[in-house]
C-alpha cells in the first residue's frame, strides 16, 4: 500500500517541473497560477504604461505632432483593453484569487485545476495577439468601448483581431469565475461556515456571479459586431438598418458590472490588509458581506448611465439616476467600516497599510465625482470629456492599482518567505500617490472647461493643465522604478520573513513561508475567527502555541 | 467630556464652512451662455460642497488614525476587540441613503427645470408622425419670446458640422443664432456617432446615423463659442470643431438675408 502511494507521488513529482521552471508549465498548483497571473498582467502593465506615456507625451502639447493621428486611436484603444482585460481583471480576480481562495476555504487547490490551468494560458496568446495586430495593418481604433459604426468602418483586421481576443479573455474570465463559486460553495473544509470565511471570499463570490452573468453577454454582443464587420451583417450598422444604441446597451450591461470585476475583490484585499495591519478586527463583518451582494445586485442594473447623451428616453435616465447614486450606500459602509477598522488600532505604518490607505482616500473622491456622474443634468455636460477620464482613473488606478501594491507588499513574505524593503516602498508609495494625483485631479478641471476625452489635438488654453498631467504620469511612471528594484533584490536577499511576519490569523499564514504544495502538512486548520485581533481567547490560544 | 463634544463640533462646522467657501468661491466652471448654464452651475456648487465636506472630513479622520494610533517602536499587542456596532452602521447607512435621496430628488428638479421633461415638441421638423424621434433636452421654452422659434437641421459627418437653414434654403458651416431666442435643431449623423457639445451652454447630446436626435437651447450671451464633437469618430476627432456666433438679433437678420437664396 505504501509503496504505491510513493510511487503515485513520485510520479507527480516527475511530471511537474520544479524551481522557477514550473512558470512556464501547465501547472496545476493554484499558486503556481495564481503567480503566473500576477507577473504576467504585470508585463502587460509595463506594455499599458507606456502606452499611457505615449498618450500623455502627444498631449503635452495642443497639436498633434508625436504620433500620427490613426496610431493615437490605435494607442488608446491598446491603452484601455490591456489595463482592462489584461492586467486589473486577472490580476485582482485571477492572481489573488487563485493564491489566496483554496487557503481561505481550507482546500488543497481550487475546485477545477485543469480549469485553472486553461484559464490563465488563454490570457498570454490572446494579449500577445492583441499587441501585435499593431503590426497587421494597425490594431483597434475605436477605443476599448469599440461603439459601431467607427468599430465596423475603421480597419477590419485590427478591430477582428481586439474582438477575438477580448472573446478568449472574456472565456478565462468565466472559467476563472466558475472555478471560484465552486470552491467558495463546495470545497469548504468541514465545520466552515460561510459566515466565518475571510472577506475576500465574499467579494470573490460577489465578482463572479457577475462575471458569470454579464461576460456572456460581452461574448455574445462582440460576436454579432464581428459578423457585422466580416459578413456584411446589420444588426448594428445604421445603413443597414441596424441599431448603434442596441450596441451600447449590450456592451454597458456587461461593462458597467467589468467595474466591479475590477473593484469588488479589491474591496476584499483591502478588508484582509486593514485588519492585520491595524490589530483589530473587521468592523462590521456582517454588514460588509450584505453590502457586497448589495453591489453585485445593484451593480446589474446601472449601465445606461453611460449613455445618458445618446438619446436615451427621460423615464430611463431617471431610472438609471437612481439606481446608479444608490451604490453610494453600500460602497459607503465599505468605507466607513474601514475607517471604523483602524479606528483605536495599532496600526503598523508600513508599504502595505498606506497603499491601503491611499486607496480609501483616492477611491472616496472617485465615488464622489462618480455619484455626480449619476445625475443626467451634470452628466450631460461633462459626459465623455476628461472629467469622465479622471474620475474612472480613480476607480480603477486609485482603487484598484493601488490595492494591488499594497496586496504585493502584504503577501511577497507569503509568496517568497522574504520581506520587501520598507524604505523603496514607502519611496514606492510616495511617488506613486503624488504622481497619480497630479496626472488626474486637473484632469476633471479639463473635462468642465471643454476637453473632450479620446484626442490628440486640443484648444491651446489648455496646454499648461495638460503638461502638469503629463508631469504626473512622468512621476507614475518613475515610480516603478523603485518597486522593480525592490522586487528584484528581495527575491534574493530581502530580509527573511518567518511564516507569519505580520502575526496574522487568516489560514494562509497558519502554513510555512512559503507554503508546501499541497499548501498544509497535515489537516487545513479550522479558523473560526479570521478577524479575532484582540479577542483575550484567541491571543491565549495563540501565546500557548508559541509557548509549545 | 462635554469639552471633546464641544471641540468635534467646532471641527464639524469648520469643515462644512470651508466648504461652503471654497464652493462659492472657486470657479471650476467656463462662463454661463444659456439658460441651461446657470441652472446646470447651481446643480453643480451643491454637488460640490456636499462632496468637499465628505472628503475633508474622510481625508481628516484617515490621517489623523494613521498619526494617533499608530504603533511606537516597541509597542506590541492588539488593538480593542471590537467586532462591529450595530447602531454607528445603521446611522452610516441611512445618513448616506438620505443624502443620496436628496440629491436624486434635487437633480430631478434640475432636470426638470432644464426641460429634460418636457415632450419633444418639434412637429415642424418631423416628415411624418411615426418618424421616432429620440429624446435630447426640451429646454423650457421663452415664454416671453414672440417670434417662432428658430430651426436648424445639423448634420454631422466625418469630421465636420453642417447647419442647414431651412427656411433661408441655405448650408453654413458656422452655426449662427440669435441671442434670447429658443433654438432647436435636428440632428443627425452621416456616417459615425458624433457629439454636438457646447461647454458654455452646459449641453450635449449624441448625433447618430439612423436616429434624428434633437436639441432645444436658448442663448444668453453674445459671442462666439467652441462646438465640440465629444464622441470618438475617427482619426480627426480632436480636430472636428465649429464655432456658434450667439449675436443680436439685428445682426442675426442681416446674416441671414445675406445668405439666404433669393427666390427667383
Amino acid at each position: 500500500m505504501t509503496i504505491l502511494i510513493n510511487s503515485k507521488n513520485e510520479q507527480k513529482e516527475s511530471l511537474q517541473p520544479k524551481g522557477i521552471l514550473r512558470y512556464f508549465s501547465f501547472s496545476l498548483d493554484h499558486k503556481v497560477i495564481g503567480i503566473q497571473y500576477l507577473v504576467c498582467g504585470f508585463l502587460f502593465y509595463l506594455v499599458g504604461g507606456s502606452l499611457a506615456s505615449a498618450i500623455r507625451i502627444e498631449l503635452a502639447s495642443p497639436m498633434s505632432d508625436f504620433m500620427p493621428r490613426d496610431v493615437y486611436n490605435q494607442v488608446l484603444t491598446l491603452h484601455g483593453t490591456i489595463m482592462i482585460f489584461l492586467w486589473i481583471v486577472p490580476v485582482v480576480n485571477g492572481a489573488f484569487g487563485n493564491y489566496l481562495i483554496p487557503f481561505y476555504v481550507g482546500a488543497r487547490d481550487m475546485a477545477f485545476p485543469r480549469l485553472n490551468a486553461v484559464a490563465f494560458w488563454l490570457i498570454p496568446p490572446s494579449g500577445l495577439m492583441l499587441i501585435t495586430s499593431y503590426f497587421v495593418d494597425g490594431a483597434a481604433q475605436a477605443g476599448w468601448t469599440a461603439y459601431p459604426p467607427l468599430s465596423i468602418t475603421t480597419p477590419q483586421s485590427g478591430q477582428i483581431i481586439w474582438i477575438l481576443s477580448v472573446l478568449l479573455l472574456g472565456g478565462s474570465s468565466i472559467f476563472g469565475g466558475i472555478n471560484f463559486i465552486a470552491t467558495i460553495l463546495k470545497l469548504r473544509r468541514p465545520g466552515l461556515k460561510l459566515m466565518q470565511l475571510p472577506m475576500y471570499c465574499w467579494a470573490m463570490l460577489g465578482t463572479s456571479i457577475l462575471v458569470v452573468l454579464s461576460t456572456p453577454v460581452l461574448a455574445g454582443t462582440l460576436i454579432l459586431l464581428s459578423f457585422d464587420i466580416v459578413a456584411n451583417t446589420g444588426f448594428f450598422n445604421p445603413v443597414l438598418g441596424g441599431n448603434v444604441v442596441v450596441y451600447q446597451h449590450l456592451f454597458w450591461f456587461y461593462s458597467h458590472p467589468a467595474v466591479y470585476i475590477m473593484v469588488l475583490p479589491a474591496f476584499g484585499l483591502v478588508s484582509e490588509i486593514l485588519p492585520i495591519h491595524c490589530r483589530k478586527p473587521l468592523f462590521g463583518y456582517t454588514t460588509m458581506v450584505f453590502s457586497i451582494m448589495g453591489i453585485v445586485v445593484l451593480g446589474l442594473v446601472v449601465w445606461a448611465h453611460h449613455m445618458f447623451t445618446s438619446g436615451t428616453p427621460p423615464w430611463m435616465r431617471l431610472f438609471f439616476t437612481i439606481a446608479t447614486a444608490f451604490i453610494a450606500v453600500p460602497t459607503g459602509i465599505k468605507f466607513f467600516n474601514w475607517v471604523a477598522t483602524m479606528w483605536g488600532g495599532k496600526i503598523s505604518i508600513n508599504s502595505a497599510i498606506l497603499f491601503s490607505c491611499g486607496f480609501i482616500l483616492n477611491f472616496v473622491f472617485g465615488g464622489i465625482t462618480g455619484v455626480a456622474l449619476a445625475q443626467v443634468p451634470f452628466d450631460i455636460h461633462v459626459h465623455d470629456t476628461y472629467f469622465v477620464v479622471a474620475h474612472f482613473h480613480y476607480i480603477v488606478y486609485g482603487g484598484s492599482v493601488f490595492v494591488i501594491f499594497s496586496s504585493i507588499y502584504h503577501w511577497f513574505p507569503k509568496v517568497t518567505g522574504r520581506l520587501l524593503n520598507e524604505t523603496l516602498g514607502i519611496l514606492h508609495f510616495a511617488i506613486t500617490f503624488i504622481g497619480f494625483n497630479l496626472c488626474f485631479a486637473p484632469q476633471h478641471w479639463l473635462g468642465l472647461n471643454g476637453m473632450p476625452r479620446r484626442v490628440a489635438e486640443y484648444d491651446p488654453q489648455f496646454q499648461l493643465i495638460n503638461q502638469v498631467s503629463s508631469l504626473g504620469a512622468l512621476l507614475m511612471a518613475i515610480s516603478t522604478i523603485p518597486f522593480l528594484i525592490n522586487i528584484l533584490l528581495s527575491l534574493k536577499n530581502g530580509k527573511k520573513a518567518g511564516n507569519n511576519p505580520w502575526n496574522a490569523l487568516t489560514p494562509e499564514w497558519l502554513t510555512t513561508s512559503p507554503p508546501p504544495v499541497e499548501n498544509w502538512e497535515g489537516e487545513a486548520p479550522l479558523v473560526k475567527e479570521p478577524y479575532g485581533y484582540g479577542n483575550p481567547i484567541i491571543s491565549k490560544q495563540e501565546n500557548t502555541k508559541k509557548a509549545i | 467630556m462635554l469639552n471633546k463634544n464641544y471641540s468635534l463640533f467646532l471641527l464639524i462646522s469648520a469643515i462644512i464652512g470651508i466648504s461652503f467657501w471654497i464652493g462659492f468661491n472657486v470657479n471650476l466652471l467656463p462662463q454661463e451662455a444659456s439658460i441651461n448654464a446657470p441652472i446646470y452651475d447651481e446643480l453643480f456648487k451643491i454637488l460640490f460642497i456636499i462632496g468637499l465636506i465628505l472628503f475633508i472630513g474622510m481625508s481628516l479622520i484617515i490621517i489623523y488614525s494613521l498619526f494617533k494610533f499608530r504603533r511606537t517602536n516597541g509597542q506590541t499587542g492588539d488593538g480593542i476587540y471590537l467586532e462591529g456596532n450595530l447602531k454607528l452602521e445603521i446611522i452610516w447607512t441611512v445618513i448616506p441613503s438620505i443624502i443620496v435621496l436628496i440629491v436624486g430628488l434635487y437633480s430631478y428638479d434640475i432636470y426638470d427645470r432644464m426641460g429634460g421633461m418636457k415632450e419633444l415638441n418639434n412637429h415642424e421638423m418631423m416628415h411624418s408622425d411615426s418618424e421616432k424621434i429620440w429624446a435630447g433636452i426640451s429646454e423650457s421654452s421663452n415664454e416671453l419670446s414672440g417670434i417662432e422659434n428658430l430651426n436648424i437641421e445639423v448634420s454631422a459627418m466625418q469630421f465636420a458640422f453642417l447647419f442647414n437653414y431651412p427656411k433661408g434654403e441655405f448650408i453654413s458651416g458656422e452655426l449662427h443664432v440669435p441671442v434670447n431666442e429658443k433654438i432647436s435643431m435636428k440632428m443627425e449623423s452621416k456616417d459615425v456617432i458624433h457629439a454636438f457639445w457646447v461647454p458654455e451652454f452646459r449641453i450635449k447630446q449624441d448625433i447618430i446615423p439612423g436616429q434624428p436626435t434633437i436639441l432645444n437651447f436658448t442663448p444668453t450671451k453674445v459671442g462666439k463659442y467652441p462646438i465640440i464633437c465629444a464622441e470618438l469618430c475617427g482619426p480627426y476627432h480632436g480636430g472636428m470643431r465649429a464655432s456658434i456666433i450667439v449675436e443680436e438679433p439685428s445682426d442675426y437678420e442681416n446674416w441671414f438675408n445675406q445668405n439666404k437664396k433669393t427666390k427667383v
